[in-house]
């Protein structure tokens, strides 16, 4: 594996050997030093064209507690057309020796272009692409669910995941649902016809409108955020009836089974998807998520790059 | 594996005492057992460090806290071969800091894996003192690092090829050699 660009791309093998080495690097947080030699002497670029701050700061931890030199490069503000932009700042990146771009774009495909175009030698690694993928947040999903459903081993066969929201315009969603296929795993999509993208029926996957009949045989459920800066036309009528229809609130919690956990990719628009005190119950791995973050980007990292260079 | 190029050096009895032998020279060494931790390094080590922590315990009646310590995150090797899956590493609940490791290994051959080990327990704790324990010692050392406990000592030639076995992995107790390039 010389790149993620996709978690399509992850066989279950190589899914479940990212989550055990995570869960093997998570127990980096409890030491004092907490940083590991493996990485020392190589260069990470955080190559990011759009607004992150828990992912660009995630992937920075990551790198550095890998003893990696990172490198933010901002790359908003550019005035120069985007394919060449692109381009060119691959060549520079190129230039200062980059062993790996994590590169987040506006624009699906960014990080293909990146990595097949020739431009760098180095890994790429797909850090959110428009509305396409983001696989480290599937794969920092998928770790938190094992842990909590399956005791932190194994894949998550037979387990049910209900992912609602604006399905159209997340990354997280498509990411979330091709590995949790891969692990075993059986999705539902909740979502207003109006935020399903075009040939969701071809998705490995089923599709409710209804989020209370899913409910109940849910064990986890996975609220996306209502991406208001990507909604150029009216999705729903009102936010009101949005949160009314598919938010989370406490009598829906109530009627999921006792285990279920729920997730969210975060930002949170509190009272739209979810309510606050959903948000901020027990049940709400949230904050967690972040945790596991690190130690799921810092696996991806060390199997990237802590070994031989691999050529494609 | 051609078995007329294989011979046996320890059988199940053989590796037996040696481990009862190193559990005695280590209480002997440290005056005790109250002040040990015993690490294993993966695979086999793991196993090694819970039977010597039996034995002791048959000795002193006192089970030492033990552990493993994966150092595959601490290799110079690390850019020569693809990337490893890690084991686990688990550090008894006790700490390491101000009391004697005893580091467990099944074969001590270049020492590099023992330099990686040191660097880990760096990054963990600070010993009182660490010591090494290994099952074979079969020579050849590349770094300036001894054992203070071994099974035996076997003198090999680079080429051979020293494989032990243990139940917990390999299903029987055995040491075996073999010549040649290949395992």
């Amino acid at each position: 594996m010389k790149h993620l660009l996709s978690a399509a791309d992850l066989d279950r093998d190589q899914a479940i050997m990212i989550l055990d080495t995570a869960a093997e690097l998570a127990s980096l947080t409890d030491r004092s030093v907490k940083k590991l030699p493996t990485l020392r002497g190589r260069t990470v670029v955080n190559l990011f064209f759009e607004d992150s701050t828990r992912t660009r700061i995630s992937f920075e931890v990551a790198a550095k507690r890998l003893s990696a030199d990172v490198i933010n490069f901002a790359a908003k503000g550019s005035s120069v057309s985007k394919g060449e932009s692109l381009k060119d700042t691959a060549l520079t990146l190129e230039a200062m020796g980059a062993d790996a771009v994590v590169i987040r774009h506006n624009l699906s495909g960014a990080p293909h272009r990146l990595a097949t175009a020739g431009w760098i030698g180095g890994s790429v690694v797909n850090a959110g692409d428009g509305t396409h993928e983001h696989p480290t947040q599937a794969l920092l999903d998928a770790f938190t669910m094992r842990k909590h459903l399956r005791n932190g081993s194994g894949d998550l066969d037979g387990v049910r995941v209900g992912i609602v929201g604006d399905v159209l315009h997340s990354r997280v969603a498509r990411s979330n649902v091709l590995l949790l296929r891969t692990l075993g795993a059986h999705v539902t999509l909740v979502a207003p016809p109006t935020l399903l993208p075009l040939g969701v029926e071809t998705w490995p996957c089923d599709v409710s409108y209804d989020i209370d009949s899913v409910l109940p045989r849910l064990d986890a459920i996975m609220m996306l955020r209502v991406q208001g800066e990507r909604m150029h036309d009216a999705y729903f009528p009102s936010a009101l009836e949005y949160s009314r229809l598919y938010g989370l609130d406490s009598a829906r919690m109530a009627r999921l089974p006792e285990h279920a956990v729920i997730l969210h990719p975060g930002p949170m628009n509190r009272g739209m998807e979810i309510s606050a005190d959903v948000a901020d119950s027990p049940r709400s791995l949230m904050v967690e998520q972040v945790a596991n973050g690190v130690s799921v980007r810092m696996a991806v990292l060390y199997l990237l790059l802590g070994g031989m260079k691999e050529n494609d | 594996m051609d078995s007329s190029r294989t011979r046996i050096v320890l059988d199940d009895s053989d590796i037996s005492r040696a481990i009862r032998r190193i559990a005695h020279e280590i209480v002997e060494n440290a005056k005790g057992a109250d002040e040990l931790v015993l690490l294993g390094i993966p695979t086999r080590g793991v196993a090694l460090a819970e039977r010597i922590r039996s034995a002791i315990s048959e000795i002193e009646g006192y089970s030492v806290p033990t552990g493993s310590l994966d150092i595959t995150l601490y290799r110079d090797d690390l850019r020569l071969r693809p990337a490893r899956a890690l084991e686990p590493t688990s550090i008894p609940s006790e700490g390491i800091d101000d009391r004697i490791v005893i580091l467990v290994d099944d074969v001590l051959f270049s020492g590099r894996t023992v330099r990686a080990a040191l660097d880990a327990l760096n990054d963990i704790g600070r010993p009182r003192a660490v010591r090494l324990a290994v099952l074979v010692d079969r020579g050849h050392r590349e770094l300036p690092i001894r054992p203070d406990f071994v099974g035996k000592n076997l003198p090999t030639s680079v080429g051979e090829q020293v494989r032990v076995n243990l139940v917990e992995s390999d299903g029987s107790d055995s040491v075996t050699i073999h010549e040649g390039d290949s395992a």
